[in-house]
């Protein structure tokens, strides 16, 4: 990697002080992403101001919502009782990301603010009608993610939190891509009441995005079978080595299916 | 036998002794060590498949901070160092020679694949070579890159030597003879294969540590060699025209080679050059994409084959047309490896009276391929145990049963076959009639209907494979072209105190030599395996020997140290019989003693070296003092191990997923020194044949792009793809080595793709699928289903 200036705050405020004294400065969560980036020379970023010392890292269960702090490693989520109780489909979902390294060291919200197509975390916010509380906003989930590696967040804004809606019901079943095992293909549904909502990351161009006609399948019949006449188009799906868009679209059909069942 | 020989010697699954410093991270590789003032070096590569260079500028790169100095082809022309050398080659169908274009250690005037080194940047730093190999800026005219192997003869030419871009075009056996027995034929059986491309990735990339010592013109270089002498040898005799004795070569601990760390690269080259060219040693080590980019490549075979039957479903003859992709430049095996070593391995375990072949090997835009764990023999077995199950599948018999029908039955040993190898033991039935057994194939079917009351496909597949390992007859090797002898050496020092040193010219890089050595001069001198070290790796130690490739440290290796220990025996009775005032032919060693026949006088072990070194009391008119003794072993045949592999599988038609169920492998290795070491190498051999068979794929795009270059992309088989495995073995011993073994190295990687592959045919047969690719993955088999649906609903 090329040298590079690092900080450590010790809150938000003063994170978003160094980052302004930087001409291209970068913050840095986990570094999951970021880091093998830099070693690759992919970015050379004049500064990291590192935020894991901003206390950015705690686990509440609010009544209607389950907050979750942007710094929280996903082992953290994973092991946390009060999500396995408020939201256990999270912890599955936080519990299947990467290995026990990455899982270590990665957070919340570094995988929200980095929107990989193929991250798990974004369904689980899609899905769960979550609100990304950021530095200076709250931003619904649908108006957060806005394509592939893009959201809304400004350049000099960090995310605080995340608040999940508490589902009647939830599941997350993803397809491993093969070798990285990043989502092919990942399913969140998500059911409050009468209300389905169905998020699939690793498959859209676009990035993570509902599913309409799965979301009203199932909201009028929760079941495996009600999905069997749904056609799931391949136009806007991801094709590369490991996946066509046709076989994507299968898999998120049969991802969906294993996920109500 | 006594307790400690019981214990220590040879059948026993001693724990391997070198274990400890490996599991608790403290192993010394060539990265670990570290010399004063060395600098780095990085090198340029082109990023861009085919192009000739017109301009290299390096004036920014040179006045970088901390670079010390920056080279180039021209550099290296000017001091006139050679290039890697090809080791073995074959002659054409047309009388003309392998064409051997040059392989300049930088380019010169073109860049022939992506990876191809351009210049080195010798800095303080690794990050500041980096830094500098960034200013550098090189001029391409790029040119039409050559990709598709197949039609690589279309494409534009990559070496002026090598016209329509074929380095050979070789056959073996009887063309005529097989084309009759074709067209006689009751059945001919027709199948085209594809062998994927692999990317070794040994776990440690490759490093080198280069120093020059001015004081008496002598380099030193560390190394990740799998046999360190032959590097000596190519640099020294072949690249830098010095003598041997101005260059000592060590390969300290080497994590893994499979075969890529058998050749001499031109970067350890440059790297010896540079410390001389800048005063300084010089150090290098690969990140994990240089790894994939530069490291030879495997296998990159396609496979024509025709199989002709009798009316009693016996094989009459085979005929298999194979091209080979072997990349940008000839590496050191990569000619031998899909002819020899590919070719004379298409007899299998059948009784096959007419057999041709002819391979014509490509040059493409791509990275070399060369040996890969099992190096042409898995090939061979892939295209032989597919076409075996196809023509089982189309005749209606059960393919172990059409198997046992074709086998060299056991009393047709020596069995000569018709593309040169005459194999010396083996007895097949038993082995395949062990692994059905081990996987209870005959209640198969209750478990496939089982499994489709799941909705699940369940499959089997049998593969009976032969290899011919253990290199081997130098004298055979050279008459087919081979540019080494393929004997092994040992030296065993026998210390004062009756300790043992033993110097092997094989190589471990996890293959546990200094566990299984041991055993053997434990087993056979009846002294404790603890007082036995084995050192291995450092030219200035070790005896001149060939390194480890080819299942053949034990074979000829293991050997060696045998027949060295031998004359270490005959010596101490000389010595024995003196101090026991007998006479020699009254001495008889056993369990570590000497005794004079019929009496209670006996010397043990100890008191004979301590007699040979502190000679008070020694024939010394007839016998020289000290005991160590040399041994150079040249086999008089391959050996030759051979085993069935049954493959059970279970495929997901919602996701096209294919799950390994349950392995069973009956291996014959001859005898087993170390069971434990060798059921560990089976593990892995399968391992990576089930990475082979179902995840890993190195893939060049249109324009020579390996899309394939990190484990993003590329799928490395891990435990959880993985069954555990049923391991039993049958026992023909060599008949060709004292120790009756073989070798098993290889072996899980050559028998286990085509049983997975048949395994997966088998569970989609219902559909009508008769043929699969590698690697089957999830894609590939769920397309498969869709496709045969799709043919079913027409």
């Amino acid at each position: 990697m090329y040298s590079t200036k690092y900080v450590k705050p010790n809150s938000t405020t003063e994170a978003l002080e160094a980052i302004k004294s930087l001409s291209e400065g970068k913050f840095l969560a986990g570094g999951m992403t970021l880091i093998p980036t830099l070693k690759q020379r992919l970015a050379s970023p004049d500064g990291l101001v590192d935020i894991s010392g901003c206390k950015l890292d705690s686990i509440a269960d609010e009544g209607e919502t389950l907050k979750i702090g942007a710094m929280a490693r996903h082992i953290s989520v994973a092991e946390s009782a009060v999500v396995k109780m408020a939201i256990p489909a999270l912890a599955k979902l936080a519990d299947g990301i990467g290995d026990r390294q990455v899982r270590n060291r990665g957070t919340l919200g570094g995988s929200v603010a980095n929107n990989d197509p193929s991250a798990c975390y974004p369904s689980a916010v899609l899905a769960l009608k979550a609100t990304v509380h950021t530095s200076n906003r709250s931003l619904a989930a649908d108006d957060f993610f806005t394509g592939m590696f893009e959201t809304a967040l400004e350049e000099d804004e960090i995310i605080e939190s995340i608040s999940f809606l508490k589902p009647t019901k939830a599941n997350y079943v993803k397809f491993p891509n093969p070798a990285s095992r990043y989502a092919m293909v990942g399913v969140f549904v998500a059911q409050f009441g009468d209300e389905v909502r169905v998020a699939v990351t690793g498959a859209g161009e676009g990035g993570v995005f509902r599913h309409q006609e799965m979301e009203s399948a199932l909201s009028s019949n929760f079941s495996a079978d009600s999905l069997s006449s749904v056609n799931i188009v391949s136009d806007g799906l991801i094709s590369d080595l490991h996946a066509s868009a046709e076989y994507r679209a299968n898999l998120i059909k049969e991802m969906t299916k294993r996920a109500v069942a | 036998m006594n307790e400690v020989t019981k214990i220590d010697g040879i059948g026993s699954s001693v724990r391997r002794t070198e274990d400890k410093k490996f599991l608790t991270g403290k192993g010394k590789y060539t990265d670990d060590i570290n010399r004063p003032g060395q600098v780095q070096a990085y090198f340029l590569r082109s990023d861009v498949a085919h192009a000739k260079i017109k301009k290299i500028d390096i004036k920014n790169a040179q006045s970088a901070p901390g670079v010390i100095g920056v080279f180039t082809g021209d550099d290296i022309a000017a001091d006139k160092v050679g290039g890697p050398i090809c080791g073995w080659v074959v002659p054409c169908r047309d009388g003309s020679a392998t064409k051997e274009p040059p392989h300049p250690l930088l380019a010169q005037g073109k860049v022939r694949f992506v990876g191809d080194a351009i210049a080195v940047v010798l800095a303080e730093t690794a990050e500041q070579a980096k830094s500098g190999a960034e200013l550098i800026d090189v001029d391409y005219e790029e040119l039409s890159p050559v990709v598709d192997f197949e039609n690589a003869g279309d494409g534009a030419q990559i070496h002026d030597e090598v016209p329509n871009n074929c380095y050979f075009d070789w056959e073996l056996g009887d063309e005529k003879a097989t084309a009759d027995a074709l067209s006689g034929a009751k059945k001919i059986v027709k199948l085209r294969v594809r062998n994927n491309r692999l990317v070794p990735n040994a776990m440690e990339p490759r490093s080198a540590l280069a120093e020059f010592d001015n004081l008496d013109d002598s380099y030193t270089l560390h190394t990740t060699s799998q046999n360190p002498h032959l590097t000596r040898l190519v640099l020294a005799a072949f690249m830098f025209a010095i003598p041997e004795s101005k260059l000592r070569v060590i390969a300290p601990d080497v994590g893994g080679g499979f075969g890529s760390k058998i050749y001499v690269y031109i970067e350890e080259a440059v790297c010896v050059w540079a410390s001389k060219k800048v005063g300084r040693p010089v150090k290098w080590t690969a990140d994990r994409t240089q790894a994939f980019l530069t490291d030879c490549h495997g296998r990159d075979h396609v496979n024509d084959v025709q199989l002709g039957l009798d009316e009693n479903n016996k094989i009459v003859g085979l005929r298999v047309d194979t091209v080979c992709n072997l990349g940008a430049y000839l590496s050191a095996f990569s000619v031998v490896v899909p002819t020899y070593l590919h070719g004379t391995l298409l007899s299998g375990q059948y009784d096959i009276p007419a057999i041709y072949t002819n391979v014509k090997g490509m040059a493409t835009n791509t990275v070399n391929v060369d040996a890969y764990r099992g190096a042409g023999r898995p090939e061979a077995t892939y295209l032989l145990e597919r076409t075996m199950e196809a023509a089982a599948r189309e005749v209606g018999m059960d393919p172990a049963e059409f198997r046992r029908i074709n086998f060299i039955p056991k009393d047709a040993f020596p069995y000569q076959t018709q593309v040169a190898l005459q194999y010396d033991i083996g007895d097949y039935e038993p082995h395949l009639d062990k692994a059905m057994e081990m996987i209870d194939y005959s209640n198969f079917e209750t478990r496939r209907a089982e499994a489709a009351k799941r909705g699940m496909y369940r499959g089997i597949g049998i593969s009976s494979y032969i290899e011919a390992c253990g290199l081997a007859p130098s004298a055979v090797v050279g008459a087919l072209g081979g540019r080494v002898g393929q004997w092994e050496s040992a030296s065993v020092r026998v210390n004062p105190t009756g300790t043992i040193s033993v110097f092997t010219g094989s190589h471990s890089h996890g293959q546990g030599h200094a566990t299984t050595f041991a055993q053997i001069v434990a087993d056979k001198l009846g002294i404790p395996m603890e007082n036995v070290e084995v050192v291995h790796g450092d030219t200035d130690k070790t005896p001149f020997g060939m390194g480890s490739y080819g299942s053949r440290s034990l074979a000829s290796g293991g050997s060696a140290i045998s027949k060295a220990v031998d004359k270490i025996i005959n010596k101490s009775k000389k010595i024995a019989a003196h101090l026991l005032e007998a006479s020699e032919d009254d001495i008889d060693f056993k369990d570590g003693k000497f005794v004079v026949g019929g009496t209670d006088k006996e010397k043990a072990f100890g008191e004979i070296a301590l007699a040979a070194y502190v000679p008070h009391n020694y024939p010394l008119e007839t016998l020289e003092p000290g005991l160590e003794e040399n041994a150079f072993y040249d086999p008089t045949n391959f050996v030759y191990p051979s085993g069935t592999h049954i493959a059970e599988v279970e495929v997901d038609p919602a996701t096209g997923v294919v799950q390994v169920v349950d392995w069973a492998a009956c291996d014959d290795f001859g005898n087993l020194v170390n069971p434990m070491i060798v059921e560990g190498q089976v593990h892995g051999g399968i391992a990576q044949g089930i990475g082979q068979a179902l995840l890993e794929d190195a893939h060049y795009d249109e324009n020579g792009q390996l899309l394939t270059a990190s484990y993003m992309d590329y799928c490395m088989p891990r435990a959880d793809d993985l069954p555990s495995f049923k391991v039993g073995y049958t026992t023909t011993p060599s008949t060709v080595n004292d120790l009756g073994v073989k070798g098993c190295g290889e072996a899980g990687a050559i028998a286990s793709p085509p049983a997975l592959i048949n395994a997966v045919i088998d569970a989609l047969s219902p559909l009508g699928v008769t043929d699969m690719s590698m690697p089957a993955t999830p894609q590939k088999v769920w397309k498969a289903i869709q496709d045969s649906q799709s043919v079913a609903a027409e």
